[in-house]
């Protein structure tokens, strides 16, 4: 991992607000008073302990989770169980998930022309080749034509990689993207995540990746039990972490 | 440096492999499996060369009525003086070609969809499935466009088992297929509707409903309306063969991980689109040997419709074996309806096999 920091700045304008949102799983609270602001470019890194509702926090973003108190807001719009507004924003928001989920009945290259042709209906021939446009950019255009099933972890993440971004989204979701990866794939793939940081995508990953989020990340935001106990900028939160609970979550995974 | 020296090439153990290790190893290997073979070995030779002998070797071939039939084994001459009758039922001989053209129709139409390089295969495909029916309807009853009207009470024979066949798998695969995706509704009013309509008709016989619409639907419906009693038999097959294939589609649907749910709603693929483009491709695939069962065993309970008084295959070779010209003749009529039952059964069965084949993708995340 290299330690050189990326310098683009985040911008100005509001991409997600969440407002005190809660979230019950029957009587269990899994999150409490969610307060999170994520500004256009702003790349935010989410770590605490397994169980602390850190990929809640993101997957209610695009509603794969409902929240059930406070708001969500998304590029404006605001998430209810109004079909098509969930729609709208599942359009401009991608995500990587921790098992990829390519779909194995379909072609590394039609699982990312389905989208852009069903939601987007872009025409075969350009959805093509803005999906060559991207498989390249995460290196692995040979593969177009294999099945996911065909190729190592580390490409088929790659692969979920390219398939999101080839609905040009302004937001994307990382949901532990190297945690079912083996240790010599994760860098291929967090090389790609660094890559896609550049260029200035907004991006939320949730990660146990250290030195990715010192590399890459505006603001770190740690959880647990369904809080938000501390965030701040990578090299504050490193070197001094404010509360305890913090402490000891960084001394347990910085052997 | 020391020089390698490779060892020579030896000659194969004579008893380990070949067509010898074959036989040791599946049928000698040891004392029991030895005597199992040996009493196989026996039963064969007790029940084979009396049905070629029956079968094939004493049987009559040739000649037009039963006093042609005066060896001991089977009278084939019953068979094919019949054949006509077992294939189209009653119906009118000079209009028999009209049947063959609707299979010509479905052998050459569906062609297409079997080659594999074929281009815009969905498109046509759809058109045949629109198309061929309305043809199939026009050819087989006519009535309308220059041909004479056949009423269903005249079809019969291997023609009327097919068309109930091929009507009831049509309809019931997209009905069961609709029902599976209702069951699983997060809406419950659909889901408490899908339920109790398959655990209807998943709850009485098929012979009680073709029954039920052949004499008690009448007696509900006012004096001058009438439906067709094939059409009924129709919709009762369908209706009822549709609640099974729900069934086992349900069973494949719940077998996709949630994450491909999950990824397909994240690209903001509505629910149609999902299922449709992601889920149901795989579920299907899956549920492939499921799905075939029961179009095979559909295809054997079309015999039930003798209880309504159609005159499907079994029934047009009952009424045959009745027939006093030829009497005495059952076991040759049955012998000819399983027989062809079974080609059919095996054709679907193997063509399933290559499907499942050719659709492998090893079912890997």
């Amino acid at each position: 991992m290299t330690e050189k920091k990326l310098e683009s700045a985040a911008g100005d304008k509001l991409m997600i607000r969440m407002e005190s949102v809660n979230k019950w799983y029957g009587e269990f609270h899994v999150l409490k008073d969610i307060n999170l602001d994520v500004r256009q470019g702003e790349r935010i890194v989410l770590c605490g302990p397994s169980g602390s509702g850190k990929s809640t926090t993101i997957r209610c973003i695009n509603r794969l989770e409902e929240h059930q108190a406070g708001r969500i807001i998304v590029d404006g719009v605001e998430l209810t169980s109004d079909l098509k507004q969930i729609e709208a924003i599942r359009r401009e928001v991608g995500m990587v998930f921790q098992h990829f989920n390519l779909f194995p009945h379909l072609t590394v290259l039609e699982n990312c022309t389905l989208a852009p042709m069903w939601v987007r209906h872009m025409p075969r021939r350009e959805a093509e080749a803005v999906a060559m446009h991207f498989l390249e950019r995460v290196r692995i255009p040979e593969q177009a034509l294999k099945y996911p099933g065909q190729l190592s972890g580390g490409q088929q993440q790659r692969v979920a990689i390219a398939r999101a971004l080839c609905m040009k989204p302004a937001i994307m979701l990382f949901d532990e993207p190297t945690s079912a990866l083996d240790p010599e794939m994760v860098k291929e793939v967090l090389d790609t995540m660094i890559e896609l940081a550049e260029s200035g995508m907004t991006m939320l990953c949730v990660t146990h990746e250290m030195g990715f989020a010192r590399t890459v990340a505006h603001r770190i935001i740690f959880m647990d039990r369904g809080e938000i106990v501390e965030q701040a900028a990578p090299d504050e939160f490193f070197s001094n972490p404010k509360s305890e609970r913090t402490r000891t979550f960084l001394g347990q995974i910085l052997h | 440096m020391d020089t390698h020296i490779f060892k020579p090439d030896l000659k194969r153990p004579l008893l380990s492999v070949g067509a010898l290790g074959w036989l040791r190893t599946n049928l000698f290997s040891n004392w029991f499996n030895t005597l199992l073979t040996l009493f196989s070995l026996y039963l064969i030779w007790l029940v084979v060369p009396p049905i070629v002998k029956w079968a094939i070797i004493d049987a009559d071939w040739v000649g037009t009525t039963r006093a042609d039939c005066t060896s001991e084994g089977a009278c084939w001459v019953f068979i094919k003086m019949r054949f006509a009758q077992f294939m189209y039922g009653f119906y009118p001989h000079e209009l028999r070609w009209r049947v063959d053209l609707t299979v010509i129709a479905a052998i050459v139409g569906a062609a297409p969809l079997f080659v594999r390089a074929m281009p815009r295969k969905l498109i046509y495909g759809a058109f045949f499935l629109v198309a061929y029916p309305a043809l199939a309807f026009w050819l087989l009853h006519g009535g309308f466009l220059g041909l004479v009207a056949v009423p269903t009470s005249q079809w019969g024979g291997l023609m009327l088992t097919l068309v109930i066949a091929v009507v009831g798998i049509a309809g019931a695969m997209p009905l069961g297929i609709l029902l599976a995706l209702g069951r699983r509704s997060d809406m419950p009013a659909i889901r408490v509707i899908c339920v109790t309509f398959i655990e209807f008709w998943r709850g009485v016989p098929l012979i009680t409903v073709l029954f039920m619409s052949s004499v008690m639907l009448p007696l509900f419906l006012p004096e001058h309306v009438s439906i067709d009693k094939l059409l009924r038999a129709l919709l009762a097959v369908m209706l009822f063969e549709a609640a099974y294939i729900a069934e086992v589609v349900r069973g494949g649907l719940q077998a996709i991980p949630k994450g491909q749910y999950e990824a397909a709603a994240a690209m903001g693929l509505g629910y149609w689109r999902s299922m449709g483009l992601v889920i149901l491709p795989q579920a299907l695939k899956l549920v492939i040997p499921g799905i075939v069962n029961t179009f095979i065993a559909l295809f054997k309970d079309t015999s039930l419709v003798i209880i309504i008084g159609l005159f499907d295959l079994l029934n047009s070779i009952h009424q045959a074996t009745v027939d006093p010209a030829w009497l005495g003749f059952a076991t040759e009529g049955y012998v000819f309806a399983a027989l062809v039952f079974w080609i059919f059964c095996f054709g679907m069965s193997r063509y399933s096999m290559s499907i499942e084949r050719r659709l492998d993708r090893g079912h890997k995340r």
